[in-house]
């Protein structure tokens, strides 16, 4: 639903009807319904199912069983590239051998004829991470948190519904992380759309994160606002995932702040 | 539920799958057809000269393994014993050289040194009183495969030696070990380990070997099973005992490459340089003059006939050959079909890679293989099995009836030599287009970008580099191959290893001498630039 004046579309619902799948040993099984236009930390301890709850919804793997809905719509097999979704992963978002522009051309068309209103548009999605000027520009002369502003800008440029986050931020430090996060909470907020984002840092889920849901054991354990997650009538398996350190971050940040 | 999307890549494995497999089974079919028509000729060629023939063949590849691998193994050792002296690192890239050399040009070297006419025939005759007989037979089939395998296992057991754990060494030194439990403690059971492989490797290009049979074997009492069946369809026409040579050479070939493959050989034999990892261990001064010793005897033997390629071919009239009419049409048949021949096998090879890959990313972890995947992963092996010589028997038998197989001689070599390099081209390609894939492959998929956009936006840049290494080492390949030329070569199709080998039989040695040379320098060429571009892909 682009509008011709670039308006965004809104996002969409995602809804995981009993999917099932397994990979070697291990098995998951997700049942889940994510509200459009809101932004969830998913977040669990390592091989709980958090990259391929998100690979599953993105179309990299096919449930054994089960549907993935967006907005209502069953995608069956439809390819990855056919999905209502963009996807930002850990690294190797950007081919190496193309320069900044082709990278985020490559949103508007996989054959890389891009057009002056092309062009345009692609300088506008730069400009608009905070890289302008940089088009020319190959991806070994970025930075890491620029190579990712890079993706972010394809992600704007094919301004699908629904974005997942597979940990795009997780080698950045935290100041860097930070500043990227509020990238991202700053085009969801002009764009709207259903933002997924794994991430293992309760203090990114803290920071974007208007819901939470919380993986264990190849399923989803919880689910719910933030808020309720980070005090202590959280989810018990949940807190002693992050370590109940008798406080929140930003309690532990009071006491400190205290004692200057 | 699980659905597959189709994918390109896969189409065109099976398309080069297909391609291979009509290579091949057109060759047995010719075979066949041959067999069955003249059954009881086939049954009479079960003679004593054949068994003689297979005797012949495993004797003579069991002692040039023997040769080549014992010697190798010690030479090997005191390389890894002294991992930094002045010339070391030539004499590995000199070791690499045989790799680039074709046969025939080795042949020539040998001859030229230890021939009759050769360099040390005067030394050789003044030792044994008498004129020196020449280094015809076994003993120059010897000579010339110790020349070509001992560099390699000595090669591939350094490359064993290089896998001993550095702390390992660090632990000898400070126990105090001597070189002689350092031997027994810490290098023999990896040299052990590798042992079977090498030895089995060496083996199976022994009993394959066809060029230095046929110019260096000299009569029927030094005959292989490949130069016999050469013999059988070029000279004796007796198609039905050329049946019978090649389906024992089959069956003997593919003995040795089960018994290989359950020894975990490795069947290509590898072009890398090892580098030494730091050593803890000095030898003292008895055992480096002993290893001294010991790497300059291995020296002097491989250098030799490069040398005397070298110089036998300056003395040649090099300016008189360059303008003769017959050795300008062989240099523009044989680049060519080398080229021809090169492209064929990387596109072939590079079909197989991409459908393995895309067919092992469909299959789930844990999943069993498919049997497209495993035709993709090993269907070039096929190869292996099947001598150049045996692939072209068969398609000489099958089409003679049909049309006149010297006129179809550009269509074989081309075929024959392209898929005979693809295990070469393979090695050089498979890990980087794997390694492309691993990063692009969700990108690419998230995007949308496939088929043509693929191939063009995304894995030609990332591969160009590798392609080229394939495509200059499958040229060096097909350039120096005189297999299937030796079957269908004639006066009006000659490449430059078949004019070589007329102008050795008409007792034209200069010239021979000359165009060896030409030879030599073009394959070494093209297997240096092979082994830059791959180097440089890798940084």
């Amino acid at each position: 639903m682009t509008t011709s004046n670039g308006t965004a579309q809104k996002g969409l619902a995602v809804r995981l009807d009993g999917v099932s799948f397994s990979y070697g040993e291990a098995s998951f099984r997700f049942d889940a319904e994510f509200a459009d236009g809101r932004i969830t930390a998913i977040m669990g301890p390592s091989g709980s199912g958090k990259s391929t709850l998100l690979n599953l919804i993105a179309g990299f793997e096919v449930p054994d069983a089960g549907k993935v809905l967006i907005g209502g719509t069953d995608l069956g097999t439809a390819p990855p590239s056919a999905r209502p979704v963009s996807m930002v992963f850990q690294e190797n978002n950007l081919f190496a051998h193309l320069s900044v522009e082709a990278n985020v051309g490559l949103g508007r068309s996989p054959s890389l004829k891009l057009g002056d209103a092309d062009r345009i548009a692609v300088a506008e999605a730069l400009a608009r991470v905070g890289l302008a000027g940089k088009e020319k520009r190959l991806p070994r002369e970025l930075s890491g948190g620029e190579r990712q502003r890079v993706a972010l800008a394809r992600v704007l440029l094919r301004d699908r519904p629904v974005l997942l986050l597979d940990e795009p931020f997780a080698s950045l430090g935290p100041a860097l992380r930070d500043d990227m996060l509020d990238l991202v909470a700053g085009i969801h907020a002009e764009r709207k759309m259903t933002v997924l984002f794994v991430t293992h840092q309760p203090e990114d889920a803290r920071r974007i994160g208007q819901d939470v849901a919380f993986l264990d054991e190849g399923t989803i354990a919880a689910t719910g606002p933030a808020e309720d997650f980070f005090d202590r009538s959280g989810p018990d398996a949940f807190r002693r995932y992050i370590g109940d350190r008798g406080g929140t971050v930003a309690g532990s940040q009071h006491i400190a702040r205290k004692r200057t | 539920m699980r659905h597959a999307p189709s994918d390109s890549r896969i189409t065109a494995g099976a398309v080069a799958l297909a391609a291979i497999a009509l290579l091949i089974g057109g060759a047995f079919a010719g075979l066949a057809v041959e067999g069955a028509q003249d059954l009881s000729g086939a049954v009479a060629a079960f003679d004593s000269y054949l068994f003689r023939v297979a005797r012949f063949t495993l004797w003579q590849a069991a002692l040039s393994t023997l040769l080549s691998v014992g010697p190798a193994l010690l030479v090997a050792r005191a390389l890894s014993r002294h991992p930094a002296f002045p010339g070391r690192r030539l004499i590995l890239q000199l070791f690499t050289v045989p790799l680039a050399l074709p046969a025939i040009v080795a042949a020539l070297g040998i001859l030229a040194l230890y021939g009759r006419a050769g360099y040390f025939a005067g030394v050789f005759a003044g030792l044994g009183g008498g004129e020196w007989p020449g280094i015809y037979g076994l003993s120059g089939i010897l000579v010339a495969h110790v020349f070509f395998n001992l560099p390699l296992a000595t090669r591939l057991f350094l490359e064993a030696l290089g896998t001993i754990p550095t702390d390992q060494w660090r632990l000898a030194s400070q126990l105090g070990m001597g070189a002689r439990p350092a031997f027994r403690l810490i290098e023999w059971p990896v040299l052990r380990a590798a042992l079977p492989g090498i030895a089995g490797l060496v083996f199976m290009l022994c009993i394959t070997s066809f060029t230095i049979v046929l110019t260096l074997g000299g009569g029927p009492a030094a005959t292989t099973l490949e130069v016999a069946i050469y013999q059988a369809l070029r000279f004796d026409f007796d198609p039905a005992r050329a049946v019978v040579l090649t389906l024992l050479q089959i069956a003997l070939t593919f003995i040795v490459v089960v018994a290989l493959t359950r020894l975990g050989a490795n069947t290509v034999g590898d072009a890398n340089l090892p580098v030494a990892p730091r050593r803890y261990l000095s030898a003292g001064r008895m055992e480096s003059a002993l290893n001294a010793g010991l790497i300059a005897l291995a020296l002097l033997f491989v250098a030799g006939p490069m040398l005397a390629t070298v110089l036998s071919g300056l003395e040649a009239d090099l300016g008189r050959l360059a303008g003769e009419e017959a050795v300008r049409r062989a240099t523009l048949t044989s680049a060519g079909l080398a080229l021809l021949a090169a492209l064929l096998s990387v596109t072939l090879s590079l079909a197989l890679i991409a459908a393995r890959r895309a067919l092992s990313l469909r299959r789930r972890a844990g999943g069993a293989m498919g049997l497209l995947e495993h035709a993709a992963d090993t269907g070039a092996g096929f190869v292996l099995v099947v001598p150049p010589i045996v692939l072209g028997a068969g398609w000489f038998l099958a089409l003679r009836h049909v049309t006149d197989v010297f006129a179809i001689a550009p269509v074989m070599v081309v075929a024959v030599n392209a898929v005979m390099a693809m295990p070469f081209a393979i090695r050089a390609i498979r890990p980087a287009y794997d390694a492309a894939s691993e990063r692009h492959e969700r990108l690419c998929l998230a995007l949308g970008i496939s088929g043509w956009n693929r191939l063009s936006l995304i894995d030609w840049p990332s591969l160009r580099r590798p392609l080229a290494t394939g495509f200059a080492f499958a040229m060096a390949l097909s350039l120096g191959d005189l297999g299937v030329i030796a079957l269908f070569g004639s006066d009006s199709v000659q490449t430059l290893p078949y004019l070589l080998l007329a102008r050795m039989g008409s007792y034209r040695t200069a010239d021979a001498a000359g165009l060896a040379l030409l030879l030599g320098l073009v394959c070494l060429m093209l297997v240096v630039a092979a082994d830059w571009l791959g180097r440089e892909g890798k940084s």
